[in-house]
């Protein structure tokens, strides 16, 4: 018996679509010579610099220290939001405390603190997670809290009458209840801790996707710049994949609008 | 034996609006056994009062006992069904069903087989591993039904349980409560505002009135034969109903 072709499904496609067209635009504006390598190089210029970066070993080795940094700051923030934003959410003299504190340092620019962190921490690795958590941590701390309030209240009554006690309900309810928006979260701020990226390896690094960059702005080596970029773009793409997985394995009962 | 004795029993919101009175000096008595409901139209304060006995809601004034202790907050022994679906969607029908046992540290070989014992007395055999958001409003119902009794409360407090299930799922769900309570031996305290559905299930009738809510009347239910729907249009039954709707809307009118 013959199997039916799989229907051609649009929506699987679409992801394809949008990346062939700008990959399409920007060959024609490179190789159709609109615009110089200087501003914009060519697809292959680019790809030369990806294999030989792969050859000699120095891409990867430029690829996992950014990652490394990166997930080690937002390890941090994230074990220092979790529990911080759920008591917030639940304690009123918790968030009286720390709301207006959080809410101020979260307006600071990251780049004006970098000075402060090199004076106190040095500019070892720890100055770069540091970095990322500033970037991170006020900002998630925040959104998990939001998360955690608004947590069916429905829930923690059903819970509160069949005998849970104050620990017990953490557990057993607001934890499993907000883990697909604390997922949502931690995807979010993951791709904010690859912004300040470059800010972490703004002084002192000699390796990482953000140190790249920023060394050859210095030689207007746009090619470089564009690879860096692309990199950074495809570990954040990779990132975002691996955690939407995340979710459907840990919260497979957690249906979402749009979602088949 | 008297489970539970509500005294002198009033709640104030405090709203923007300046305060609101919802409850207002209410008092009865629940005897072991027994199959209270609660009648009243829309925001007179039935929730609120069932809540207060929950534990969940603060009273503002009077006693609440419950096997002579009095209510401080939420406990087990009184096991709550609500107006809304309240599964937890991330567990199993068994899962949600074993929930309190696990809440009391029973073990967990005792719990999934006293939580089979709750699932097919409710007649959810067959879907044990469901997760709830797969459920029917309907076993939606009877699954927190199952959940609450596995937890063997002393007395159940619900609240609407059937209000959003269709005309016939509901008489289906009434003849399983009627069931199931008599099996089980439960005391209840059922709220609803469908009068046949209060008449079906009650040993008593509490009539509160509109806002603030007081106790309009308690009317004891006597009904020949079996309650079912053949029951819906005896000569006693339509004579309570008429003296519930009397009470009821003669004061809508005034
Ligand atoms: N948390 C609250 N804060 C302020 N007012 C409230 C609160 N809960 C209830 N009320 C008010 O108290 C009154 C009684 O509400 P309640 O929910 O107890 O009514 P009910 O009899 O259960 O109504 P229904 O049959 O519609 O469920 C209403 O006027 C309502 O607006
Ligand atoms: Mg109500």
């Amino acid at each position: 018996m013959k199997t039916a072709a799989k229907p051609f499904n649009l929506t699987r496609s679409l992801p394809a679509i949008s990346f062939l067209v700008i990959a399409t635009a920007w060959c024609v504006i490179t190789y159709g010579g609109l615009v110089g390598p200087l501003f914009v190089p060519s697809p292959t210029a680019v790809l030369e610099k990806i294999f030989s970066g792969l050859k000699d070993g120095s891409l990867l080795t430029h690829c996992w220290a950014s990652t490394r940094r990166v997930m080690i700051g937002w390890f941090f923030s994230a074990l220092a939001a979790l529990p911080g934003g759920m008591l917030m959410a639940r304690s009123k003299k918790f968030t009286a405390l720390l709301q207006p504190l959080i809410e101020f340092v979260r307006y600071l620019p990251v780049v004006a603190l970098v000075p402060l962190t090199i004076l106190y921490l040095g500019i070892g690795e720890t100055q770069k997670y540091m970095v990322i958590w500033l970037g991170t941590f006020f900002q998630l701390v925040l959104m998990v809290c939001d998360t955690v309030s608004s947590v069916d209240r429905n829930y923690l009554n059903a819970a509160r009458t069949l005998g849970a006690d104050r620990w017990q309900l953490y557990k057993e309810v607001i934890f499993p209840a907000s883990l697909p928006g604390l997922l949502d979260d931690f995807r979010l701020t993951i791709g904010w801790a690859w912004t300040y990226l470059v800010v972490a390896e703004m002084v002192a690094s000699s390796e990482g996707l953000g140190y790249i960059i920023l060394k050859s702005q210095r030689f207007l080596a746009t090619d470089t710049i564009f690879m860096g970029l692309i990199l950074i773009g495809l570990i954040g793409l990779l990132t975002d994949f691996l955690l939407r997985m995340l979710t459907r394995l840990l919260v497979p009962w957690y249906k979402r609008l749009g979602d088949t | 034996m008297e489970k539970l004795t509500v005294e002198h029993v009033s709640k104030i919101y405090n709203t923007p609006n300046g305060s609101l009175l919802a409850v207002k000096d209410v008092s009865f008595t629940v005897e072991e056994g027994e199959f209270v409901v609660i009648v009243g139209n829309s925001g007179c304060g039935k929730t609120s009062l069932l809540n207060m006995i929950g534990g969940l809601e603060e009273k503002t004034e009077g006693s609440i006992r419950v096997s002579g202790q009095e209510v401080t907050g939420p406990g087990p022994d009184r096991g709550m069904v609500f107006q809304g679906y309240s599964l937890f969607p991330w567990l199993t029908v068994q899962k949600n069903v074993e929930f309190g046992l696990k809440m009391r540290g029973i073990d967990a070989k005792t719990r999934a087989e006293t939580a089979r014992k709750y699932v097919s007395l409710v007649g959810l055999e067959g879907f044990a591993d469901t997760l709830p958001d797969a459920l029917s409003g309907g076993m939606k119902q009877r699954a927190a039904i199952a959940r609450t009794l596995a937890n063997a409360p002393e007395i159940l407090l619900m609240d609407e349980p059937f209000g959003a299930l269709d005309a016939q799922t509901r008489i289906v769900m009434q003849e399983l409560l009627a069931r199931v309570s008599r099996e089980t031996g439960s005391t209840v305290l059922f709220i609803t505002h469908d009068i046949d559905e209060a008449i079906l299930l009650g040993t008593r009738i509490l009539v509160m009135s509109r806002r603030p809510g007081t106790v309009q009347k308690i009317l004891p239910v006597s009904l020949p034969g079996k309650r079912d729907h053949t029951a819906l249009t005896s000569p006693e039954f339509l004579a309570l109903k008429r003296e519930i709707m009397d009470l009821l809307w003669t004061e809508q009118v005034l």
